[in-house]
């Protein structure tokens, strides 16, 4: 650890006070050299450039020059102006849809591969990363395809006769963005889903049987409770990214389906208005870290309640 | 036996593919009896257990409890309940939810349910930890917890899977003393799955010994250790002097044999007993070998030299070579005479009490 100086060593507390081992022999120290490079990446690519919008932020663009003088004006537009409201609330809107209609479909897919997975449940989760081997962008692409006017969802219909034209409420609007994000982020929701069920003690449920309940009750009682972390991963992994999402409503949303990335990219390009783009992102992130907050306190609210 | 058993097992067998875990098992459980369920792991101990409790299912074969065959009831409608060897307390809930968890479903009223779960507290003296979460309770605690959490439903039945085997020595025979009377207190039928042939003993009313899914034994824990029937049983139940001895005389019950120092005996046939060659195996235990003292003298006695000492607080192991007997004898000796003192080497004599060899089946 040539970054930590050799008083450091001077200054650490002694102890145990007779056997003293040089700090850099010691397992705090074996530690934080293990995870520096990946520490050293993570604040040089995640924590630096988010200082830097953060930055950009309080400044103003003039045309080709950034007025670095410190202002809020940015934040005034980002909050005030009814486009971005809309956008921002539209794109939440979304994402908390998504995140609800991911997790919804994906318990029970994981818990089938936990509880009934038997000697196969590595060849269930294998098929399950199946469809992230294609890029994402044509996964998006064929759900075009699937929902289009002349697509496979409305030539299926058709030909069975349900409807006697194409449907057109289908593509281009937030339904389709809801359908293509579920379908992309659900593997990701499984899998912390399945962990944490895994990691449910199966005698816990056997009790709760012995005591008298039926399945469904032990399910809600004692499973539900306790896979509750990885169903809050799986709500934050799918919410915080889909937030932000900007490929698929571009491609699948039209007008109806736009959400903020697609304003705070506009700054950022055409726009030529980079503070303003980063006071949106800034906000943006607020915002979702301030729902995703939210979102745990009430699920686990939801929990309690069930107890 | 009383007229009506609270648990019948009747013909049980139960296959995993090919390997049989229960081969042909019947058995009669008491109401209010302490009944132990005792033998090496993989004997299908536990797995009798869970299907009393249902959460196995015989392939064949029926069990009743209080007279109703459970055959097809799942766990939550059966009159038993189940203490798990890892105790499965609920980490999401306090000890009292643990406690009340069963109770929910009666939709009892607040006072009720709040009476019985302190009452069942207060039973395996828990009253003051009602607020603790699993994981801030010790080994002990967490055993008690379980209790507390099956005895509030009043089942006809209790089933106890290993309860102790989690717990030190000191704190075991402790909970050891407290589940015997706690089940006197409570006075329902305990069924009780352990490896430890101590505890087996300590707490029963009845043993049913078990090897390689069959029963082996069935009888109360004096009877057992005494008399048991086959070597094997003998063995698994502390320590046994074997020796061949030639038969003399058979009658139905009744065996005649002559052993190489212990005389000419007459002992109880075991059942299931099949002589080889004319010869039967005998055993006596080794505590039921006496030194002899100075010039003390006994009816019976036997002459030999230690030839190894084993020092056990309480009680020395002595192993004494007797001439023309085939393996040494292991003398188990208190340590209130200093029989921690005799040297290896020394000539000893012993005394013994015919009755104390059993005649054993292979």
């Amino acid at each position: 650890m040539a970054v930590l100086s050799g008083t450091e060593v001077e200054q650490r507390p002694a102890y145990p006070p007779k056997n003293r081992v040089r700090w850099t022999a010691s397992e705090e120290a074996s530690g934080l050299a293990l995870i520096s490079p990946t520490l050293l990446y993570a604040v040089a690519l995640l924590f630096l450039p988010i200082l830097i919008v953060v930055a950009y932020s309080f400044w103003t663009q003039d045309y080709l020059t950034i007025d670095r003088t410190f202002t809020l004006q940015n934040y005034r537009t980002a909050l005030g102006e009814p486009i971005y409201q809309d956008l921002l609330l539209r794109s939440l809107a979304i994402s908390l849809v998504v995140s609800v209609v991911t997790v919804t479909v994906s318990y029970p897919i994981a818990w089938f591969i936990s509880f009934h997975g038997g000697v196969h449940k590595n060849l269930w989760l294998f098929l399950i990363t199946v469809p992230c081997w294609t890029s994402y962008l044509l996964r998006v692409m064929s759900w075009k395809v699937i929902l289009g006017y002349g697509g496979v969802m409305n030539t299926g219909l058709l030909s069975i006769g349900i409807i006697d034209k194409p449907l057109t409420s289908l593509l281009y609007n937030s339904n389709a963005v809801v359908i293509t994000l579920v379908h992309s982020w659900a593997a990701f929701a499984i899998l912390p889903i399945f962990v944490s069920l895994e990691k449910v003690d199966r005698s816990l449920i056997e009790a709760a049987h012995d005591l008298g309940d039926n399945k469904l009750m032990s399910f809600l009682r004692v499973t539900l409770p306790l896979s509750l972390p990885g169903v809050i991963s799986a709500f934050l992994i799918v919410m915080i990214p889909t937030v932000g999402d900007y490929v698929t409503p571009k491609l699948v949303g039209g007008k109806d389906g736009v959400m903020i990335a697609t304003a705070i990219q506009a700054q950022f390009g055409k726009g030529a208005n980079w503070p303003l783009g980063a006071a949106l992102s800034v906000t943006t992130m607020v915002i979702v870290s301030a729902m995703a907050g939210l979102a745990v306190l009430a699920l686990k609210l939801l929990v309690r309640m069930a107890k | 036996m009383p007229d009506t058993p609270m648990i019948t097992i009747e013909a049980v067998n139960k296959f995993y593919g090919i390997y049989k875990a229960l081969d042909d098992v019947s058995l009669d459980i008491a109401a209010g009896e302490f009944f132990s369920l005792l033998g090496p792991s993989g004997c299908g101990k536990t797995t009798l257990l869970r299907s009393i409790a249902g959460f196995d299912t015989p392939s064949t074969g029926d069990i009743r409890i209080d007279g109703q065959s459970v055959i097809g009831t799942p766990p939550n409608r059966r009159p038993t309940n189940m203490v798990f060897q890892s105790y499965a307390i609920f980490p999401h809930l306090d000890v009292e939810e643990n406690v009340a968890y069963g109770l929910k479903r009666l939709k009892l009223d607040a006072a009720e349910e709040r009476r019985r779960v302190e009452a069942a507290l207060e039973q395996v003296r828990l009253g003051h930890l009602g607020k603790r979460r699993a994981h801030e309770l010790s080994g002990g605690q967490r055993q008690r917890v379980a209790l507390a959490r099956a005895l509030v439903m009043r089942p006809k039945v209790l089933l106890l899977d290993e309860p102790l085997s989690a717990l030190d020595k000191k704190l075991r025979e402790e909970m050891q003393v407290e589940l015997r009377s706690l089940q006197k207190a409570v006075g329902i039928t305990f069924i009780l799955v352990t490896h430890d042939q101590y505890e087996a003993l300590a707490l029963s009313d009845r043993i049913a010994v078990m090897f390689g899914g069959r029963i082996a034994q069935v009888a109360t824990p004096k009877e057992i250790y005494q008399r048991p029937t086959t070597r094997q049983i003998a063995d698994f139940l502390g320590g046994m002097n074997f020796m061949k001895a030639r038969i003399t005389g058979e009658t139905a019950t009744r065996l005649s044999v002559e052993t190489p120092r212990f005389g000419d005996v007459t002992l109880d046939k075991p059942l299931g007993f099949n002589a080889r060659n004319g010869t039967a195996t005998i055993g006596i235990r080794p505590e039921r070998l006496r030194v002899l003292w100075d010039d003390a003298r006994a009816d019976f006695e036997l002459a030999g030299r230690v030839v190894d000492r084993h020092y056990f607080g309480e009680i020395t192991h002595l192993i004494v070579d007797v001439p023309g007997m085939e393996q040494p004898l292991s003398v188990s000796e208190t340590n209130n005479f200093g029989a921690d003192d005799i040297p290896v080497g020394d000539a000893v004599r012993l005394a013994y009490d015919p009755d104390a060899l059993v005649a054993l089946s292979d």
